[in-house]
């Protein structure tokens, strides 16, 4: 594959955005391509028969497609970038100084595991949306690793067109110690409306290097959200700039790292027009050894005045072991703006602990039972039902002390 | 053998000791009053008998139903039959009544090895039980106690006492904060559960509750110990003279 790029070099945490994440143990792997060529696969994640759509990719290549024979989707080739806009690309420049230099950076190309993925992938998924549609039910990219030693590079180029509506899911999930570096690239016409969900449930061993990038059109409407539960190393990157006036996003963000997992997430919402709202919202529950990090820089140009914008993350830490970071930032470069930020790091209520034992609930039981409800206010906004009850299976599976399966055949009331 | 059988009780909490030498014995189908001013260590006594952690016991004995009831967990204590309907009641978010309280419920039934409910049956009982304290349908479908004022949060912990049916209720100064139509709601839904097998033990600073709630005894504790017991009359005593004229009394006697 002949693309133009700088010389690949594995980002160390010398740099401030790799700082508390060490790519080492991906770095120093001989990884190798999948070379079967498999004619089917099966996984208990599919959503086969309820996704309107599903691709399932095992180890970066498309296995099959199920649902509606559209044309909406197609297998992605390799990317061209020499001449194609990216979806971060922004014709406003940043005020010089640390930002706009950072700015410059990504424009060129991305991050380097962007860079990585372009030359190394083979395709993925590639949804066309045009104007005026409604796209009823929900896409269904499926990412299986499987195998030790495998990578993988998914590319997904997502366009919708003005005015038209879609809901994606994107699930990684797979056996082996392999390593996924998906890139996702989403462009939000005019008055779009997209919800777009990453469920990150890799293996224990895997590693995972996710990259998401939004631009937002005018009046256009984002939901997106990073679900990550499972992989050993797990790295998200989420950008989004709000590029079109009136402008709306919400970003949600669940992490649960445990035992000796790391997850980090780093993400820059930039507001570059006028009255664009961003609500974002990351938690955290940390348990065992569990590492997290949330940094979140939101960026509010000179230009973007009425800029809305509200960020929190919240941590429940579970363990003495456990760690978070959390790094919430404003750049403000505008006076005429609404914006606040807070960050909170907790560990169980006492209080409600003894509440629920004093009613005849096991402490194990309490526990969780106060684990799920921190957690439920993001997984019951994911719309898609099959997929907030998977989150919910995986995050029950992954509790520190197992309760006996609930029964569901008797109607069991919901949380 | 009485049901609960308090037996010169020391405890405090953080080192410092707050029940000093408390005797108390209830028989099932008897409501008892604690009364006493604050700090008397009212609050203490109902935290114990739940198993509140940071209380400590440093001597003395508690004998519930035959067994050491301060060698259990808290959860065990109620599965056991002990409801404490709590002072302060805790919002916890994200936790929906109904699939509490339903879990409450089930693990008591389990522990005694009856059939668990489901959700019909559940909700069946819960309705009928909501209607006793006047509690809208709507609450159930709340979080637990959250943005609930406070005298929903206390008609909840009596609601809650309604569907687990304990053997013995302690009701740790349900009254405070409630205005007359609550108290008589409260008053009513722990009558409605009262019977030979329920023993009752009212905590509270204040005689109002026990015009609704008539107790069979009436027990004034101060300084950590009870220093008068009597009959309902030694409540309205209490009221008119307050509790100086009983801490007098008892330095005059000692």
């Amino acid at each position: 594959m002949s693309i133009a790029v700088k010389e690949f070099e594995w980002p160390t945490p010398r740099l401030e955005e790799w700082r508390y994440t060490n790519l080492a143990a991906i770095a120093g792997t001989k990884w190798r391509d999948d070379e079967r060529s498999l004619s089917d696969f099966d996984t208990t994640a599919t959503l086969a028969g309820r996704a309107a759509v599903e691709l399932l990719f095992v180890n970066g290549r498309l296995v099959k497609q199920s649902g509606d024979d559209t044309p909406l989707i197609r297998r992605s080739a390799a990317p061209s970038p020499g001449g194609r806009r990216m979806a971060g690309d922004t014709d406003i420049p940043l005020p010089p100084g640390e930002g706009g230099a950072k700015r410059r950076v990504r424009g060129e190309f991305e991050s380097a595991l962007a860079i990585l993925n372009a030359m190394h992938t083979a395709g993925g998924a590639r949804i066309n949306v045009p104007s005026g549609t409604i796209v009823e039910g929900f896409i269904h990219l499926l990412f299986v690793g499987d195998g030790d030693g495998i990578w993988s590079h998914p590319r997904n180029v997502v366009d919708v067109g003005a005015n038209a509506q879609v809901t994606i899911v994107e699930t990684y999930v797979g056996n082996g110690r392999y390593y996924t570096n998906p890139v996702t690239e989403i462009v939000a016409g005019e008055g779009a409306v997209i919800d777009h969900t990453i469920v990150v449930c890799d293996s224990l061993e895997a590693y995972h290097t996710g990259s998401l990038t939004i631009r937002q059109g005018r009046s256009s409407s984002v939901t997106a959200r990073n679900i990550s539960i499972g992989g050993a190393l797990v790295r998200n990157d989420v950008n989004v700039i709000l590029d079109g006036e009136g402008a709306s996003l919400v970003l949600d963000g669940l992490f649960t790292p445990a035992g000796s997992q790391h997850i980090d997430n780093h993400t820059v919402i930039d507001h570059a027009r006028p009255h664009c709202t961003s609500v974002e919202l990351y938690k955290g529950v940390l348990d065992g050894s569990g590492r997290g990090i949330f940094d979140g820089r939101i960026i509010v140009r000179p230009g973007a005045q009425k800029t809305s914008s509200r960020q929190s993350n919240h941590n429940l830490l579970l363990s003495e072991t456990a760690i978070v970071d959390s790094k919430p930032t404003l750049e403000i470069h505008n006076d005429d703006v609404k914006c606040n930020h807070g960050s909170t790091i907790g560990q169980l209520n006492e209080e409600a602990l003894f509440y629920l034992r004093a009613r005849g609930i096991g402490e194990a039981e309490a526990r969780n039972l106060l684990v799920l409800a921190f957690a439920s206010e993001l997984v019951d906004r994911i719309k898609v039902e099959p997929v907030r009850e998977q989150v919910g299976r995986a995050l029950f599976r992954q509790m520190p002390e197992r309760l006996p399966e609930r029964r569901s055949n008797k109607g069991e009331i919901t949380r | 053998m009485a049901l609960l059988e308090i037996k010169d009780l020391y405890a405090g909490i953080d080192g410092k000791e707050i029940l000093r030498g408390l005797d108390l014995s209830v028989d099932a189908g008897e409501v008892h009053a604690i009364m006493g001013p604050n700090g008397s260590g009212k609050s203490t006594l109902a935290n114990v008998l739940a198993g509140r952690p940071r209380y400590e016991v440093t001597r003395g004995s508690v004998v519930y139903d035959g067994k050491n009831l301060l060698e259990l967990p808290a959860e065990e204590r109620a599965r056991e039959g002990v409801f404490l309907a709590m002072q302060y009641p805790v919002e916890i978010p994200g936790v929906n009544n109904i699939y509490f309280l339903k879990a409450a419920l089930n693990a008591m039934k389990k522990h005694r090895g009856e059939e668990e409910l489901d959700a019909m049956e559940f909700l069946q009982l819960a309705r009928e039980k909501m209607k006793l304290v006047e509690l809208d349908e709507a609450f159930m479908n709340r979080s637990v106690n959250e943005g609930f004022s406070g005298g929903e949060k206390k008609r909840n912990e009596i609601f809650q006492m309604a569907v687990l049916d304990p053997k013995l209720a302690i009701l740790d100064e349900t009254d405070s904060g409630l205005d007359i139509d609550a108290l008589r709601i409260v008053a009513e839904g722990v009558n409605a559960l009262k019977n030979e097998k329920h023993a009752v033990l009212v905590i509270t600073h204040y005689q109002r509750l026990l015009t609704y709630l008539v107790p069979d005894y009436v027990h004034v504790l101060s300084g950590g110990r009870i220093v008068k017991s009597g009959g309902k009359e030694l409540a309205h005593e209490l009221e008119a003279k307050g509790y100086d004229w009983i801490e007098n009394e008892v330095a005059v006697a000692q």
